[in-house]
């Protein structure tokens, strides 16, 4: 079934318009970060939409913990297919959520060619995650590092006031 | 038939209040008001507890001697409060469950929409239809 594809390839397709957007009015070094900035927001209102929706005849959530399961789990599987493959924390706050193979970054390469590219692709995914969170109470920053493609590491460091 | 229709944000401030008969309108605000204590008040209680399954229904919250207050919250920490009249007694928990199951569904849409941008007050006609449908017609 071709359902699968349909998101990644309006994926692509969105962050190549974006920054051709940003290309083709000229400016450059300050506008690439006003471009992941854009797809981080778009990110963050859909995964809003997202939670609502799945959480919608679960259970409430104990701790913060739990939330980031659930994240790890159903809310990964639901949006790419696939579970987190590794959680790790240090329970004061900070997470690292490691997916081996990224659905968003599989077409890219197998190792370490278009490096310099991956940030651009992930940055959806980043607001995505940072948008699920706040809207189950947890405001939080999300960054996203690519040392091996396709695999990449979320990092959630949530901000407690 | 509910009285009184409340969304209530994760904030504490309301997005959407509708009520049936429209001159004491303000009444049920302080009563929807009054009842968000109890509210936090369960889900407070609800964490020490540390039951396996945390419901998302609180049921009823407080009685008063027109009106039965029952309460509802989402995962995202928004709250339903419906309020309806006491001599409404065949009113049963399966039927308020249902109501707010509606409410829920539809609240969802109305996040989905893109033309929400959550924290607003709700404008959806077809939230406002659902929530029509629900409350006790006007004499």
């Amino acid at each position: 079934m071709a359902d699968d594809v349909l998101f990644e390839f309006l994926h692509m397709e969105m962050v190549s318009h974006i920054y051709k957007d940003q290309a083709s009015r000229g400016e450059m070094e300050k506008d690439r970060a006003t471009c992941v900035s854009t797809l981080e927001g778009m990110g963050f209102r859909v995964g809003q939409g997202l939670i609502e929706r799945f959480t919608k005849d679960s259970p409430s959530f104990k701790d913060d913990l739990d939330v980031m399961k659930f994240i790890c789990k159903d809310f990964w599987i639901n949006v790419f297919r696939k579970q987190i493959d590794n959680l790790r924390t240090n329970h004061q706050g900070t997470y690292v959520l490691q997916d081996n193979k990224f659905a968003l970054l599989t077409q890219f390469s197998n190792g370490k060619q278009y490096l310099e590219e991956a940030p651009k692709y992930l940055a959806y995914s980043c607001g995505l995650v940072r948008g699920a969170l706040s809207n189950l109470g947890m405001d939080c920053v999300v960054t996203a590092e690519v040392s091996l493609m396709p695999s990449c590491k979320f990092q959630v460091v949530i901000q407690k006031i | 038939m509910a009285v009184c229709i409340a969304v209530i944000a994760k904030e504490n401030y309301p997005l959407y209040i509708r009520s049936v008969p429209i001159q004491n309108e303000l009444k049920f605000h302080y009563t929807v008001h009054t009842s968000l204590d109890v509210v936090e008040e369960k889900i407070s209680a609800v964490g020490k507890a540390m039951a396996d399954q945390r419901e998302l229904y609180l049921g009823l919250l407080y009685p008063t001697e027109d009106y039965k207050v029952y309460g509802y919250v989402t995962n995202s920490k928004v709250k339903f409060v419906i309020v309806v009249d006491s001599s409404n007694t065949s009113l049963r928990d399966n039927e308020i469950r249902s109501m707010f199951r509606k409410l829920h569904n539809s609240f969802t849409d109305v996040m989905c929409n893109p033309f929400y941008n959550p924290g607003d007050t709700i404008q959806s006609k077809a939230f406002d239809s659902m929530v029509t449908a629900m409350m006790v017609q006007a004499s």
